[in-house]
């Protein structure tokens, strides 16, 4: 697959995503600048799409540095506790401060996703059966006993409402003025295609890492950060997507390897065509009612990563 | 000059090192040898600096090892460990091109590609160069990492059983190169190998390690005799000169 052919398809999608919906908007009816089209046309649609695609790069990126540094094809945020965490994150804010403020929430969110990525950094150093299949499930449970806690402590408090519109990945409710903090993920995304080389070498293990006088335990912990800035921003904004950063990066590194530096600017536009078309396919199914984009992505996906297990676990190992 | 001096390791209550002085000659093969346990891959990595000693200290040009910054260590020595698990899918090239990363973070100039050139033509893989890692067979992939140190192009370069999985052809061929590369670039090789006929025939010096404790650090032709090498591996082992390399013969020695 070359990048020129992922970048049209993402162009014709953009463009597909941007003239479909409940209100029909064609091109010519942006010529109007008055219309109550173009009015739509600029604080949902393109919004929307803005949303998607740095929702889909940055996801699919943040699973890519996942792999690499943990040296694990199938750990991804969703499968080690990192969006568990975040969600657990803005739920202490919310206990911790009486009226919580967008930024506070921001912070507790960014932190417990670092903390809990961290966690499952060391939990992963700690044990010695290092499965493909294996260290995944200990992700996955260890999220879900995150998820646990900020479900008990969210019904303890009758949170348990506001809880649950987090955990529904969806682009339906973005409309200007409610995503700008995804622009928080640009310079992640550009930071990590700039130390993609070290976070390349890290993914060779410590003691290559060392030999090539990488500073590992600083590269690995950069990209730490870099995950769950990227993971916060799109937990606040869209919700919980799962299994874009697991699939994504994986389908590339079949095709392209694992080199980062050539493998960043696929994974971005795969993860943004990927999403794209997911969500157009919940906007056009049940037209014009939609479904969330979690739950098409999570029908995809689960199908495409079923298949990567059963036919994969020896190209992952 | 690398200078070991005291270097003691334990692991747990098991002292796995101890108290080990060495000094490797610069321009020279040394060859580390000894039975299985006996601390030679513990000595190398901390040589390497990728394990910490717990008393005594290495000194790279008279300046402690721990002392040099990472990125200028890592132009100077370069290890390959015994055992390499790589899981990530880099192509041949890919890999041998990281061993420039000291120097270039990874965005080769054409000096680089030149080393890895040489590197790749040095270990016989030209024609593999564009596989990727997983498709290669073990000796292959043993190769392959030798390349990437061999790019590296440090002054010192430690290699822990680098002829694990290679035939004889390309034991013969790599251990030629490193004989070139001393002999021709100046470098310093230390090695560790099992078969005391390599060791024996290619290097200058031989260090002989046994239950953690250094036993015998001398020329070559010291360490390859029959009494030696009974005190080290326990077995009699008659030697035979042929075109002037003595050749080991153990294969059914007494034990
Ligand atoms: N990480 C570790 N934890 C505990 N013990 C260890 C560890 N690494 C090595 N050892 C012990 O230290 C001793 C020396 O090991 P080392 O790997 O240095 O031997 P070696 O001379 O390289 O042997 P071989 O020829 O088999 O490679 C062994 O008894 C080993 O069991
Ligand atoms: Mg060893």
């Amino acid at each position: 697959m070359r990048l020129w052919m992922l970048g049209i398809a993402a162009i014709v999608l953009s463009f597909i995503s941007l003239f479909i919906g409940a209100i029909d908007i064609t091109p010519k009816d942006l010529l109007n600048w008055e219309s109550d089209e173009t009015h739509i046309f600029l604080i949902s649609r393109i919004p929307r799409l803005l949303a998607i695609i740095l929702a889909g790069a940055g996801m699919s990126i943040a699973g890519l540095i996942m792999q690499s540094l943990s040296r694990n094809k199938f750990v991804s945020p969703t499968t080690a506790g990192t969006l568990d965490a975040a969600k657990l994150g803005i739920l202490i804010s919310m206990l911790f401060f009486t009226n919580v403020t967008y930024t506070q929430q921001v912070i507790f969110s960014f932190a417990f996703a670092l903390a809990g990525t961290f966690l499952f950094m060391q939990i992963l150093d700690r044990i010695k059966f290092k499965d493909v299949i294996f260290v995944p499930l200990i992700g996955i449970m260890y999220g879900n006993i995150l998820s646990s806690i900020t479900t008990f402590f969210g019904y303890e408090a009758d949170l348990l409402q506001n809880i649950s519109s987090w955990l529904m990945g969806s682009f339906t409710l973005i409309i200007a003025g409610r995503y700008e903090l995804l622009y928080v993920s640009i310079p992640a995304i550009i930071l990590a295609y700039l130390y993609a080389n070290k976070f390349t070498v890290a993914g060779m293990g410590e003691d290559f890492a060392r030999n090539l006088g990488l500073s590992y335990k600083l590269v690995l912990n950069i990209g730490l950060v870099l995950v769950a800035v990227i993971s916060t921003t799109v937990v606040l904004t869209v919700g919980v997507i799962p299994f874009l950063g697991l699939i994504v990066p994986n389908i590339v590194s079949l095709y392209l390897g694992d080199n980062l530096r050539k493998t960043i600017p696929h994974t971005a536009v795969l993860g943004i065509v990927f999403l794209l078309i997911c969500d157009i396919l919940g906007r056009i199914i049940i037209h014009p009612y939609e479904i969330p984009v979690n739950v098409t992505v999570a029908v995809i996906g689960s199908a495409i990563f079923l298949t990567m297990l059963l036919r994969g676990r020896a190209y992952a190992k | 000059m690398i200078e070991i001096k005291g270097l003691t390791k334990q692991f747990g209550k098991k002292p796995v090192v101890e108290d080990v002085t060495v000094t490797i000659e610069p321009g020279t093969i040394t060859s580390f040898i000894g039975p299985n346990g006996a601390g030679k891959s513990t000595l190398l990595s901390m040589v390497s600096r990728l394990l910490e000693a717990d008393t005594g200290e290495v000194l790279l040009d008279q300046n402690n090892v721990k002392k040099w910054k990472s990125s200028d260590f890592a132009k100077r020595v370069s290890i390959l460990k015994q055992a390499n698990y790589l899981n990530v899918r880099l192509t041949v090239r890919e890999l041998v091109s990281f061993g420039r990363y000291p120097y270039s973070r990874g965005r080769l100039a054409a000096e680089d590609e030149k080393f890895v050139d040489q590197a790749i033509e040095y270990m016989n893989l030209a024609d593999m160069e564009d596989k990727y890692l997983d498709e290669l067979s073990g000796g292959q992939k043993q190769r392959a990492f030798i390349a990437m140190v061999i790019a590296q192009d440090t002054d010192y370069i430690l290699l822990d059983e680098p002829l694990n999985n290679l035939d004889m052809k390309h034991s013969v061929q790599i251990m030629k190169i490193l004989r070139k590369l001393v002999d021709e670039l100046g470098k310093t090789v230390v090695i560790v190998l099992h078969d005391i006929n390599f060791a024996s025939v290619y290097s200058d010096r031989i260090v002989a390690l046994k239950n953690g404790r250094l036993m015998r650090n001398g020329p070559t032709h010291e360490i390859i005799n029959s009494e030696v090498l009974r005190e080290i591996y326990d077995m009699d082992i008659p030697i035979q000169e042929q075109n002037g390399c003595r050749i080991c013969v153990y294969f059914n020695s007494h034990t």
